[in-house]
């Protein structure tokens, strides 16, 4: 009697489990749905005129892809060309400044013990904490005061200072990081920078990878500073031009040239993603729990 | 030990100094770009500083009448509007989090393509939150897709003002924080519930626990501080809130100025070259994200050890 009513426990527990399955299946697709539907559209509607775009959804394409993309590049009020240009300088030199100098400031305070190591690294975790925003009113001013109100410098030199990659990057040299190198390279004679920028920067090269496309997303897509310093159309980012696009008159707008330009700006992004998006899916765990 | 060493300790001291050097960079940086314009925005806070056309009034001391003037203006319920869009995106958002994080991590649940879930959900956080919005405003435009395709559904008979209803614009605002959110945090939960001892689940499991059990019994207590920071962390966040609503409502706030967010208020004040005001109004937020920074240290440090703790009794049964 035992056997066979173990048997079917065992059974209904399996089909339990089944059901389970299928439940977070469907919510995991549903949730899935709501991510890629919107980007889905976006590129459909890019493909369509403002009558076909105005008569609702469709799930084909049309044919007007490639006439919205030259419209768009035309546009004389959206300089999108020097738009994408200014984007990737502001965003690559962010990048390259973030990674090099966090890896830098992590590096002497993970291998030297000089007096205040420990205040420093308190001092940065604290000003992690603190939003960008709060200080623009000084910020504004201490650019114009410098003549650098309408240009790019302020957007890409700041990030010198970038907390949270610095975070990370200590992280990953408390764990990857034998000192035992160090050592080995200054018996060799190597002098500290030239150890830190042959020896210890190729080990550290996976989190600054990461850490590299973390900030070029985050300057690629920032609108609020930009937004106050950048006047001229000629030196604007793309998050500009798109609220640009937003306060022109809307009706009046060719509907097919608006999505065009909204997937110029976020269509290289998800592309990069998608061809990365193992490593910072990693990332952003190894971020998140030592946090 | 340390007296019977001096060659090495001396070499030490050598090198120390380097330290200096290399974070050098960062600190002069972060005193050029943010400690000194902090200190002046604070410093404008107590001036009478705006522009009248083409005439700079001031800076004239007022001592602390920007703030007594800012708490009389809709700043407490440009405050509310923040904090109201805020929870009503964070409470889906770790309530989704948490449910797939459970499921990605459950080994009897075993879910194949986490791949390309996990991959699809983190997606939405990496987009410019100004396309973001600009997409959202043309879906749901009054004569947007969205609306067409409700009519044309005969879902609804006139087109639904989802931009001009105050529970339409900030659901929106909310919902769009949930979808740019709610992968990330998944990500981090997932990684915070992959480092709990996975021993403590055999032991569990050979008692007769039920999933739920574990769930709410072990996880939950285990992973609590990075619950704390996920918390705190999304709650600055949410105090910044700034791109989404205000290019969804073209920087107006509409409806009824009910989306308007704190840093569009500041950003208002910038534009409109009140430097005085902009100050007090930033003041403030340093105020709020300090209070919010010691909770999250006391919390956090205060949560590990009680967290230890439960881990060694766990042990010790």
């Amino acid at each position: 009697m035992s056997k066979p009513a173990k048997a079917i426990r065992l059974k209904s527990s399996k089909g339990k489990l089944t059901a389970a399955r299928i439940g977070c299946y469907l919510f995991l697709g549903f949730l899935c749905f709501l991510c890629l539907f919107f980007f889905y559209m976006l590129l459909i509607n890019a493909s369509r005129n403002t009558f076909q775009i105005q008569q609702g959804f469709s799930f084909l394409p049309g044919e007007s892809f490639l006439t919205n993309l030259k419209n768009t590049l035309n546009d004389a009020n959206i300089p999108v060309m020097s738009g994408i240009g200014n984007s990737l300088l502001v965003s690559a030199l962010s990048a390259a400044l973030a990674t090099y100098f966090s890896a830098m400031t992590a590096y002497g305070i993970h291998a030297y013990d000089f007096k205040f190591r420990r205040a420093a690294f308190t001092l940065i975790l604290l000003i992690m904490t603190m939003p960008t925003q709060i200080s623009a009113v000084g910020f504004v001013d201490e650019m114009q005061k410098m003549g650098l109100k309408d240009s790019l410098v302020p957007l890409f030199l700041p990030a010198i200072a970038s907390p949270i990659v610095f975070f990370f990057m200590k992280q990953y040299m408390d764990g990857n990081l034998p000192m035992e190198i160090v050592e080995a390279a200054r018996i060799d004679g190597s002098s500290e920078f030239h150890t830190f920028n042959r020896i210890v920067l190729p080990i550290v090269k996976p989190a600054v990878a990461v850490q590299a496309i973390f900030t070029f997303v985050s300057a690629w897509n920032n609108y609020f500073i930009p937004a106050l310093l950048l006047d001229s159309a000629k030196k604007k980012t793309l998050p500009i031009l798109i609220a640009q696009l937003r306060s022109a008159d809307f009706l009046k707008f060719d509907m097919g040239k608006v999505y065009m330009l909204i997937t110029i700006a976020i269509i290289p992004v998800i592309i990069v993603y998608l061809l990365l998006s193992k490593f910072i899916v990693r990332g952003v765990a190894l971020g998140g729990v030592k946090g | 030990m340390h007296t019977g060493n001096p060659p090495k300790a001396k070499k030490r001291s050598s090198y120390a100094k380097w330290g200096y050097f290399f974070i050098a960079p960062f600190f002069i940086a972060f005193a050029v770009f943010q400690l000194i314009p902090l200190a002046s925005t604070i410093y404008y806070s107590f001036f009478q500083y705006f522009r009248q056309g083409l005439r700079i009034i001031g800076p004239n001391f007022v001592g602390l009448a920007n703030y007594a003037s800012l708490f009389q203006t809709d700043l407490p319920k440009y405050f509310g509007n923040t904090m109201l869009m805020w929870l009503v995106g964070f409470v889906p958002q770790i309530a989704v989090s948490l449910l797939l994080a459970a499921w990605f991590t459950n080994q009897r649940l075993s879910l194949r393509a986490q791949g390309f879930f996990k991959t699809v959900i983190y997606m939405p956080n990496l987009i410019m939150a100004a396309a973001f919005a600009m997409l959202f405003f043309t879906l749901f435009s009054d004569n947007g897709p969205v609306n067409a395709t409700l009519l044309s559904m005969g879902a609804i008979s006139q087109p639904f003002q989802f931009l001009s209803t105050v529970v339409g614009a900030r659901g929106l605002v909310a919902f769009m924080n949930f979808l740019m959110w709610f992968g990330n945090t998944t990500i981090v939960l997932m990684a915070a519930i992959m480092g709990v001892d996975p021993g403590l689940y055999e032991a569990a499991e050979i008692d007769g626990a039920s999933s739920q059990q574990m769930f709410w019994r072990i996880t939950i207590p285990l992973i609590r501080p990075i619950l704390v920071y996920t918390f705190i962390t999304s709650l600055i966040g949410g105090l910044q809130m700034f791109d989404v609503p205000q290019i969804l409502t073209n920087g107006k706030g509409e409806p009824d100025r009910c989306t308007t967010t704190m840093i569009m208020y500041l950003n208002n004040h910038m534009y409109s070259k009140n430097y005085g005001m902009a100050g007090a109004i930033s003041t403030v937020l340093f105020v709020l994200c300090a209070v919010l920074c010691l909770f999250i240290y006391f919390s956090l440090t205060q949560d590990n050890a009680s967290a230890q703790r439960a881990r060694k009794g766990g042990a010790r049964k």
